[in-house]
């Protein structure tokens, strides 16, 4: 691996973990799509302070874009508050009219401005390693790392700092609000955060790619965990994971690296969507499938019970009987009588008859009396 | 480029014609389908199913070699419609929130296609080349033969929605009901989501996958302010998407290197602001003046109880009262003397010399009136007009 490829994944990692922190509280508070209108919105702010200091890697760039993400917020909130418009219209009125605006802007000064759509809608962190960032000399490596290292300091400080408030605010805003802490002061707050990782993720990979970043390893982690601290950890390690599996794959197709990684982050989304442990569609089936077949092996039981000692007891309780009777296909019914059996609640008599063993006949009659 | 010379280029113009009407009926179709969608609080599905069909369309290419424009639409069709599964799956199954199975699905999908883009644009493959108009749409790309693809289709759907419009109005303001009537409402929705992929996948040669969804709900949010009545609702969101992309297209076809998509989101932004402000029951001008009034007319209420308050000390009720004393009793100095000129041209209330003014006897049994009901106004539904109705 060369130096290059090396940074280029360690900036890969940085920036999708720098996402995923801020992206577990959008998801939890509901605001997963605030991130895709201001991940557009910010390249306005982008385009018109580049028309202010004529200089791309301006830190007013920074600053104005993260500003344009709040005004966005901002915005969107305003429109609701007339009542004239819901809240999801509002945002898909806000962010398309600025960024068009952007757009058409980029469009009619292509020949002063390098910034071009491409780069716009996919970053270009392939070529991050290339702008240098040094000191009296001394190269101290892209100059976009160090940015996105800031801001992941700056996200997981943050978060450490108002960790209690953001927590109960988004648990239970009322009581949040009701102990007095200012819901509208954490929400910019926090909203200036997320503008803010959104901005130096936009040059890495793009604007839609950072809504993948924020959204997916924070709702794969909610899948995994009912715990906030884990959700954090989680969704910081599936968002590594995402950006190392999609730079290899990138590497091996010469395609876009930050669409693999948005397509990595998609793909462990749904690993965990089918296999995670309780919320998992996979485990939901497994469950669904035993506690039928529990359900049906009681109701064997209370058959047998039923019928135990009377005089066709022989006829009515043999195995083959049971499709009959239970009107059970006979492999489902052979399936719930080996269960029984491994639960020691029947065992099987002369011929293919079922009797109930003392544990099963008192499993019976507890479920008849309750 | 003069007005003037659009608009005979819109009529003369092979080329301009061709856009103009390609976007008509597109904009028309996503503004009366996004009505739907507004009023069902899915105005953000438009956008997942938009970037959703970028790797539809890119595949289709990959595995026809054909860049004719019903082979990509056909493509975004189905990855359009893949992605409202999707969504439909993750918030079934995984139990998370609607937005973030839109989030999702938009990023990722988006995501593959930008793969499937770049991997294309590595081959050495010049028929490629054009593909990444479908970003934001490129009007000037648009053929006379895919605007009669998306009239016909266009037509069709037009066809299909007014067949289910009652199935679709129950849908969009009370699906418990219909679902209590025994109407399949989970395959109305199907089909009226599969309506909206249509019309989306439709315009993505003229709009982009980006900005798409900000053409479905648009003309939708801007027709809202004007009517409460869904059918009107539904045939001015048309016209306003019409209108749109007419206009959009025709600017953009006329200025070089500039993307159509943008420059319609923008027209259509604009006519939403308009609409927000000037609709005449529910745009803001119209009830900032309306809020105007009303205060105005208590003002001057006031100002009248007051009158008549000094009238009951006198043996004479026309005896006039200094305004300072009126201006001290209302606790304001400002505007009483617009209240008192109020009042005098409703005849409650007379001037005489030196700023002086006493309560006529009409003045003094509207007084009454309003002490003993308490309501202000001689009509009393135009002051509660201006509390309800207001939330969509």
């Amino acid at each position: 691996m060369t130096a290059m490829e090396f940074e280029v994944q360690l900036l890969a990692v940085v920036v999708a973990v720098a996402c995923a922190l801020p992206g577990c509280f959008l998801v939890l508070r509901r605001m997963a799509l605030l991130s895709d209108a201001i991940s557009h919105s910010i390249l306005l702010g982008i385009v018109l302070a580049f028309f202010w200091v004529q200089d791309l890697a301006s830190p007013v760039l920074i600053v104005a874009a993260a500003a344009t993400g709040v005004l966005t917020v901002a915005l969107v909130e305003a429109l609701h508050a007339t009542r004239r418009v819901k809240e999801d219209a509002a945002i898909a009125l806000v962010f398309p009219a600025l960024f068009s605006i952007a757009v058409l802007l980029i469009a009619r000064h292509a020949g002063d401005v390098h910034l071009d759509v491409d780069a716009v809608l996919l970053g270009e962190i392939a070529f991050a390693p290339l702008r240098r960032f040094a000191w009296n000399g001394v190269d101290l490596g892209p100059r976009s790392l160090w940015v996105m290292g800031i801001i992941l300091l700056l996200n997981a400080a943050f978060l450490a700092l108002v960790y209690k408030e953001l927590k109960l605010s988004t648990f239970d805003a009322g009581l949040a609000a009701a102990l007095g802490f200012s819901p509208v002061l954490l929400q910019y707050a926090f909203m200036s955060v997320v503008s803010v990782t959104a901005v130096g993720a936009f040059d890495a990979v793009g604007s839609i790619l950072v809504v993948a970043l924020m959204i997916a390893p924070p709702a794969a982690a909610r899948l995994l965990t009912h715990r906030l601290p884990l959700l954090l950890l989680l969704s910081a390690l599936i968002a590594a994971a995402s950006a190392l599996l999609g730079f290899h794959v990138a590497l091996r197709l010469d395609a876009s690296i930050a669409g693999c990684m948005a397509v990595a982050t998609g793909v462990l989304f749904f690993l965990a969507l089918v296999l995670a442990p309780e919320r998992g569609a996979l485990a939901r089936i497994l469950l669904r499938h035993r506690q039928r077949l529990e359900f049906a092996g009681l109701m064997l039981t209370i058959h047998l019970l039923n019928h135990e000692g009377t005089p066709r007891a022989s006829e009515e309780n043999r195995l083959g009987h049971l499709p009959e009777h239970l009107r059970w296909s006979s492999d489902f019914a052979l399936r719930v009588a080996r269960h029984v059996e491994r639960e020691g609640l029947v065992i099987q008599g002369p011929g293919d008859c079922l009797e109930l063993t003392p544990l099963g006949r008192e499993a019976a009659r507890h479920l008849m009396v309750r | 480029m003069s007005l003037a010379e659009i608009l005979h280029g819109l009529l003369f113009d092979f080329t301009l014609r061709t856009v103009a009407l390609g976007a008509a009926v597109l904009g028309a179709l996503a503004g009366a389908l996004g009505c739907f969608a507004v009023l069902r609080r899915q105005s953000l599905l438009g956008d997942a199913i938009s970037h959703a069909a970028l790797p539809g369309i890119v595949l289709a290419f990959v595995l026809t070699g054909s860049r004719a424009t019903p082979v990509l639409v056909l493509g975004a069709g189905i990855a359009g419609w893949l992605g409202t599964l999707a969504v439909l799956a993750i918030v079934r199954g995984g139990r998370l929130p609607e937005d973030t199975a839109l989030g999702i699905v938009l990023s990722v999908f988006f995501g593959f296609g930008m793969v499937l883009l770049t991997w294309v644009q590595g081959r050495p493959d010049a028929r490629q080349a054009g593909l990444d108009t479908f970003l934001f749409g490129q009007a000037a790309t648009v053929l006379p033969a895919d605007v009669t693809l998306v009239a016909g289709v266009g037509s069709a759907a037009a066809l299909v929605t007014v067949l289910f419009w009652k199935e679709f109005k129950l849908l969009s303001f009370d699906p418990d009901y219909a679902r209590a009537l025994g109407l399949p409402m989970g395959r109305v929705d199907l089909l009226l989501t599969g309506l909206l992929v249509v019309a989306i996948v439709l315009g993505l040669q003229m709009v982009g996958v980006v900005l798409m969804s900000a053409m479905v709900v648009a003309p939708a949010a801007a027709a809202r302010q004007w009517t409460d009545s869904l059918r009107t609702m539904v045939l001015l969101a048309g016209v306003l998407g019409a209108t749109a992309g007419v206009t959009g297209a025709a600017l953009s076809a006329t200025a070089r290197g500039v993307p159509t998509g943008p420059t319609i989101v923008l027209v259509a932004s604009g006519i939403v602001v308009i609409s927000l402000l000037a609709a005449p029951r529910r745009g803001l001008v119209a009830e900032v003046l309306r809020a105007a009034r009303v205060r105005r007319r208590i003002r001057a209420d006031a100002v009248l109880l007051d009158l008549y308050a000094l009238s009951r000390q006198h043996a004479r009720s026309a005896h006039p009262h200094a305004l300072g004393t009126l201006q001290t009793m209302g606790g304001r100095e400002r505007g009483v003397t617009a209240s008192l000129r109020t009042l005098e041209a409703r005849g409650w209330a007379a001037p005489s010399a030196g700023e002086h003014w006493a309560i006529t006897e009409e003045g003094r049994l509207r007084a009454e009136h309003l002490l003993r009901t308490g309501v202000g106004g001689e009509d009393p539904k135009s002051v509660e007009g201006a509390e309800g109705g207001a939330e969509s």
